[in-house]
């Protein structure tokens, strides 16, 4: 009955849906904003812990949500880690195309890791599903906040 | 047109409650013959909206091909025409509800417009710093948002009367609450969420022996059985004709005349007003008093339609109808292991809560749609009742009288599919 929404739906989502990776709230995180999308109600804890060397040591997050919303944060943690916040900006930047224009190349981001887009791309799937692209970026939108020193991201 | 005492044959597992005949019904409703994603639509959102029936369709329709012209300005036939129509439906709209005279009926925009109308008349005329409005714990934000804003704007408080697990108002609290200060009570006739039927008379009896008066958000209340203000004495009444198989754009705040009478005005503009001059200005009478420039017409005769139509019915038919979809949904869905229904009041309407574990609402919505199902997902502009409730959102089944078992079977076999899906 529903297969063809095995595209929107691939494993790994499910698999990060169910088992998000990260969901805690680290003690000495140093960032952190929150992120709601008005639309359906879900909220979301993004913690980041910058080094004074710009380099994002750990990321968290907490709340509920969709499969989607759960997947997107569960992997963007587990990509952040390690990266400089001006690259978490870039690939935050590189990973709304992705999620919101058609005509998305992933080749023309020069700016970003290929195997981090590559990785993202099982998320693409949402382009097709207008409704569900605050789903896959809420988490996205909610780090950028945090890294830019803002403490509330919203989808509107 | 609806003369039920002519029934026809439905389909196997159709409800005849009552001698109501629900294919005949689906067959006044265009919009549930078609197909979505190469599947017959099940549309299980009419507590969102309603889909409409041919008599409003092709009503409005002709409506705008013959008779359209602006209203109470022209000295020509077709304004006349036009005037004639429009409060001709101000009487339907006042038989419907049984109110004791059509210059009780305002229209306005939706219910939404018809509380913000009260909020800013009656609230800013009556209401002072420290006074108090009091509303439920199961409301839509359309009836706390309005009230908030008054908090803002003159210092009164909003107090919430809380409800039990099973979505129920608790009475003894909600008396307790009314006091002095308390210069309101809006609430929910029927909970958009549970399908919660308020216990009207008494919430109105109560806030009465303590001459405080009552609005009743009705906006899932009309749809689902007959409203008599008269009869549950209640001082103002809201309801919207989108939700009444009728087109959006148009609602009803039903005022009593005295309460109507001392009401200042909403908004300022043409066709409100007595005189206007520079030196001041002078009002109508309610209810022109509270309709600022030209109302949605067209949509007004499109409420009077959707009115006449349901008139055809008997209303113990439909809400008969609706009952027998809701226990046998209700007793469906229940059998589902992981399936959790919120809101089991003694008295419901055929509206259906429910959340699934290890499956968020919304993903839901999204499988359930491809099996050609059309439900809600979500907090349903009531976030304070799903954080009463400790929930983000659940999936919302509403019916209304198109609706068959069959609608109820398909719902549950795609709910079992996600469970596989999401295995």
């Amino acid at each position: 009955m529903f297969d063809d929404l095995r595209d929107l739906y691939q494993e790994v989502i499910l698999d990060h849906g169910k088992n998000p990776r990260n969901l805690r709230q680290p003690a000495d995180a140093n960032r952190l904003a929150h992120g709601d999308n008005p639309l359906c109600g879900d909220r979301i804890v993004v913690y980041l812990t910058v080094g004074d060397d710009k380099i994002i040591r750990d990321v968290a997050f907490d709340g509920r949500g969709c499969a989607i919303s759960m997947a997107s944060a569960s992997m963007m943690t587990e990509i952040l880690k390690g990266k400089t916040v001006e690259e978490a900006t870039r690939l935050f930047d590189s990973f709304h195309k992705m999620c919101t224009e058609d005509a998305f190349d992933p080749e023309a981001e020069t700016e970003t890791d290929p195997d981090d887009l590559d990785r993202l791309s099982v998320l693409a799937g949402v382009r097709e599903f207008p409704i569900r692209v605050k789903c896959a970026t809420l988490a996205w939108h909610t780090m950028n906040a945090a890294v830019n020193g803002r403490d509330r991201a919203s989808t509107e | 047109m609806n003369d039920l005492t002519h029934v026809m044959e439905g389909r196997p597992g159709d409800n005849f409650a009552a001698g109501f005949d629900v294919a005949r019904v689906r067959a006044d409703f265009p919009i549930l013959a078609r197909k979505v994603y190469d599947r017959p639509l099940v549309f299980l959102d009419s507590g969102a909206s309603a889909q409409k029936p041919n008599a409003v369709i092709d009503g409005m329709a002709e409506f705008l091909r013959r008779d359209y012209a602006n209203i109470h300005r022209g000295v020509y036939y077709l304004s006349q025409v036009a005037t004639e129509r429009y409060e001709a439906t101000r009487k339907t709209v006042a038989r419907f509800l049984n109110a004791g005279s059509p210059d009780e009926i305002v229209f306005t925009s939706n219910v939404t417009e018809a509380i913000n109308l009260l909020a800013a008349s009656y609230g800013r005329a009556h209401f002072a710093a420290g006074d108090e409005v009091v509303v439920s714990h199961m409301e839509h934000h359309a009836n706390i948002v309005p009230w908030q804003l008054l908090e803002q704007q003159i210092g009164i408080k909003l107090r919430v009367a809380p409800i039990d697990d099973r979505g129920q108002l608790l009475l003894e609290e909600y008396d307790k609450l009314l006091g002095p200060r308390t210069k309101l009570v809006a609430m929910t006739h029927v909970s958009n969420v549970m399908g919660t039927v308020t216990p009207a008379k008494e919430i109105v009896r109560l806030a009465h022996d303590k001459g405080i008066p009552v609005l009743l958000d009705g906006a899932q209340a009309v749809v689902h059985s007959s409203v008599d203000v008269q009869d549950l004495d209640v001082d103002f009444y809201a309801f919207t004709g989108h939700k009444l198989y009728g087109p959006t754009g148009v609602g009803v705040l039903y005022g009593k005349a005295d309460l109507l009478a001392e009401m200042p005005p909403y908004q300022g503009g043409g066709d409100m007003i007595a005189t206007v001059s520079f030196d001041g200005t002078t009002f109508r009478e309610p209810p022109h008093r509270f309709e600022a420039g030209t109302p949605p017409i067209a949509e007004v005769i499109g409420l009077g339609l959707a009115i006449d139509y349901i008139s055809g019915f008997d209303m113990a038919a439909i809400a008969a109808h609706e009952h027998d979809l809701l226990t046998y949904t209700t007793r469906r869905l229940s059998e589902i292991e992981g399936l959790k229904i919120y809101g089991e009041a003694e008295h419901k309407a055929a509206i259906i809560s429910f959340t699934l574990d290890g499956i968020h609402a919304h993903d839901l919505g999204t499988l359930v749609d491809r099996a050609g199902i059309a439900i809600r997902v979500g907090h349903h502009c009531a976030e304070p009742l799903m954080d009463r409730f400790g929930i983000a959102a659940t999936a919302r089944a509403s019916f209304a009288m198109y609706n068959t078992r069959e609608d109820a079977d398909a719902l549950i076999e795609a709910v079992k599919e996600a469970q596989r899906f999401f295995g």
